[in-house]
């Protein structure tokens, strides 16, 4: 049978017991009276490096404040190891923070803002200055610590930043888009550090970000966003083999997924072929299950469309242009009925604008999109 | 190379072209008078004519003239009362309506308002309040069925209670500072404070003070020079008495000068004031260095 992808709030893989991890339950949050969330539900086990992903103003940073406790729930519980949380002090929630500006204390050196947490706590002086001596170590920011942040270069505050919320030694650590301040090379280092880390820490990380490439490479889960609404949960390979709608299928990968308009047809075996134009794409999408839907969209991924001789049986088409990456290039063709499409090609592509093709798409790998945006996928194998 | 570094040494002649008309009124309206100040304070000179060189005896004469060191006490009395309490209070203002609602812009509105007054409305608004005779506080006293005060005419009174008009008047100003200070703070350190459990003090001793203290600095020192150069309160509500207990040392200055024909020895009081001020504008610079460690990341 043909499934939809992961429906919201009750993806395969939460194994969350009620007295572990994060667990939203009906929270509503409004601003000025505009409606942010109305009825969230979501669970986050201990542990878990979970990534809220989603555009610009989707609701992402809210959600993240709300754990925090930085904006006041209008509605509902937030638990956190069993306990509701919903109104308790920030302070006291055992939750530290990686702001976006870093929000690092400018009047304190590096060594006093690690401290500051701490000694608010009660934390005893001694073991202050060995947490701070360790999370120091392990962040290589121990040359630094008599320094001010406005010393310090953006890569270094970052990881102030950081190792001011480790040394709290917090349940849980949110992070609000915390390499989007640094440049490209920076960012990819850093990346791959917090990969790293995320592996050796035992609390549970809640990060927001808009970079899929930061969600896709760090996370154990992805959450995906859309206009306040939660549109997918699951593993960053969930998300992008079995995206549950139009939109996460859009937004996630390198280059948004192909579309096209066409009807469906009975193919081999039980299975849906696509009709486009005057050739039929044969899906691996059983055709029982499919609901009844006006319009159908094939969509299919730009490593799964090859570029041949245009000659028969392949879909002629012409060159737009061309985005050579080095490694790869995107080729964009536009179809006889005016449809484009984006083939990706190993090395830099030959193709030229102008060039007539041959498309041939590869239609195993083919998703159908139903009238509401709703995916359906092949069989898993 | 060589071609280049001349290029700019002569185009920096140039740019003086830029500057010469700021500097040309600078030195013919501040740097000469200040000059010829200073020449004259070393004269016995009369308004109408007549130039007597008599080197520094205007400056002994100072030391042992009652009216002039009185002058001076109650200047450094002024200065006293109103620049602690208008930093105070403007900090205090400041951190109260450093919030983005309604009523706060509605209340920074107030406060400034009074700084748009000319110093003759001020007097005469508060000639309103203090006149023991059917004066405001004096209808308030009247109702109370206790005694008016003679603010304006009590010895003990009088100081205090010009302190307190200049406070009103000057509030608008050293608020405004602060609260662009305070505004520097991103709201997200705040938030990260209340995340690390701070308490309201430590989050004011730790991050807002610190933040605002260049503009302490700077507010204590320019309401100081300010303070000091006191004149028209006094001239226009007291004429500097009872018996000189309102004289600062401008109106001291100026009746010397004006009334008396005295203007070498006027001079050489108003270089007494001068060296005052240009201590006190040092303060800054003694309090950064007391800050220390303090203020070096701020300014980095």
């Amino acid at each position: 049978m043909a499934a939809a992808g992961d429906k919201m709030g009750n993806s395969p893989k939460n194994q969350v017991t009620e007295n572990q991890g994060l667990e939203f339950r009906a929270v509503a949050k409004a601003f000025d009276g505009n409606r942010v969330f109305d009825d969230l539900n979501l669970t986050i086990g201990k542990g878990e490096f979970f990534i809220i992903l989603g555009p610009s103003g989707c609701g992402k940073t809210t959600l993240l404040r709300l754990i925090a406790g930085l904006e006041a729930v209008d509605g509902g519980e937030i638990f956190l190891n069993g306990r509701a949380i919903q109104n308790t002090e920030a302070g006291d929630r055992g939750v530290a923070m990686v702001f976006q500006d870093y929000a690092l204390y400018p009047h304190m050196t590096v060594a006093e803002n690690l401290a500051f947490g701490l000694r608010n706590m009660g934390v005893p002086a001694a073991e202050i200055a060995t947490r701070i001596g360790d999370t120091a170590r392990s962040l290589s920011i121990d040359a630094f610590l008599d320094k001010r942040p406005g010393k310090l270069s953006g890569g270094q505050q970052q990881r102030v930043a950081l190792a001011r919320a480790l040394v709290k030694k917090p349940d849980i650590l949110l992070m609000d888009e915390p390499l989007s301040s640094l440049d490209p090379a920076l960012r990819l280092k850093t990346r791959r550090e917090l990969a790293a880390l995320g592996r050796n820490l035992s609390a549970t990380v809640v990060m927001v970000t808009h970079d899929q490439v930061e969600a896709m490479t760090l996370a154990t889960r992805i959450m995906i966003m859309h206009d306040h609404v939660i549109q997918q949960i699951g593993t960053p390979l969930e998300i992008f083999s079995r995206p549950a709608n139009l939109f996460v299928a859009q937004f996630v990968g390198a280059t948004p997924m192909n579309l096209l308009s066409g009807d469906l047809a009975a193919g081999e075996a039980g299975t849906a072929a696509f009709r486009l134009g005057e050739s039929d794409i044969q899906t691996q999408v059983a055709l029982r299950g499919l609901p009844v839907s006006t319009a159908w969209r094939l969509g299919l991924r730009a490593e799964h469309v090859a570029l041949t001789t245009p000659k028969k049986p392949h879909i002629p088409a012409t060159v737009d242009f061309v985005e050579r990456l080095g490694e790869q290039s995107w080729v964009h063709v536009r179809l006889t009925d005016g449809s484009e499409l984006v083939a990706t090609e190993t090395g830099v592509s030959p193709h030229r604008p102008g060039d007539r093709v041959g498309v041939q798409l590869d239609g195993a790998k083919a998703h159908l999109f139903d009238v509401d945006g709703r995916a359906w996928h092949p069989e898993p194998a | 190379m060589a071609v280049s570094s001349r290029n700019e040494a002569t185009r920096g002649w140039g740019n003086l072209l830029f500057a010469l008309p700021f500097l040309s009124v600078y030195v013919w309206l501040l740097v000469y008078p200040l000059l010829a100040g200073i020449r004259l304070s070393l004269y016995r000179a009369n308004l109408f004519g007549g130039e007597h060189f008599i080197a520094f005896e205007n400056y002994v004469r100072l030391f042992h003239d009652r009216t002039f060191l009185q002058a001076l006490g109650n200047s450094l009395m002024f200065v006293g009362l109103t620049v602690p309490v208008l930093v105070l209070l403007a900090l205090m203002l400041a951190l109260s309506l450093n919030r983005a609602t309604r009523f706060a812009a509605f209340m920074r509105s107030v406060v400034f308002a009074s700084s748009v007054l000319s110093v003759t409305v001020l007097t005469i608004i508060w000639r309103q309040v203090l006149v023991p005779d059917g004066g405001l506080l004096s209808h308030a006293a009247h109702l109370l069925n206790l005694n008016p005060v003679p603010f304006l005419s009590d010895q003990r009174f009088v100081l205090p209670s010009l302190a307190v008009i200049t406070v009103w008047w000057s509030l608008g100003l050293p608020m405004i500072l602060f609260l662009s200070a305070l505004q520097q703070v991103p709201r997200s350190v705040y938030e990260a404070a209340a995340l690390d459990r701070a308490t309201p003090w430590s989050v004011f001793r730790r991050i807002t003070l610190p933040a605002v203290m260049p503009a302490v600095i700077l507010v204590a020192a320019y309401e100081c020079a300010l303070q000091f150069q006191v004149f028209g309160q006094p001239q226009l509500l007291t004429q500097g008495g009872p018996n000189g207990a309102s004289r600062p040392l401008v109106l001291y200055i100026y009746e010397t000068g004006f009334n008396h024909w005295d203007i070498g020895y006027a001079a050489a009081a108003s270089q007494m004031l001068f060296a005052l001020i240009l201590i006190v504008l040092l303060v800054p610079h003694v309090g950064r260095w007391m800050a220390g460690r303090w203020l070096i990341g701020r300014r980095a």
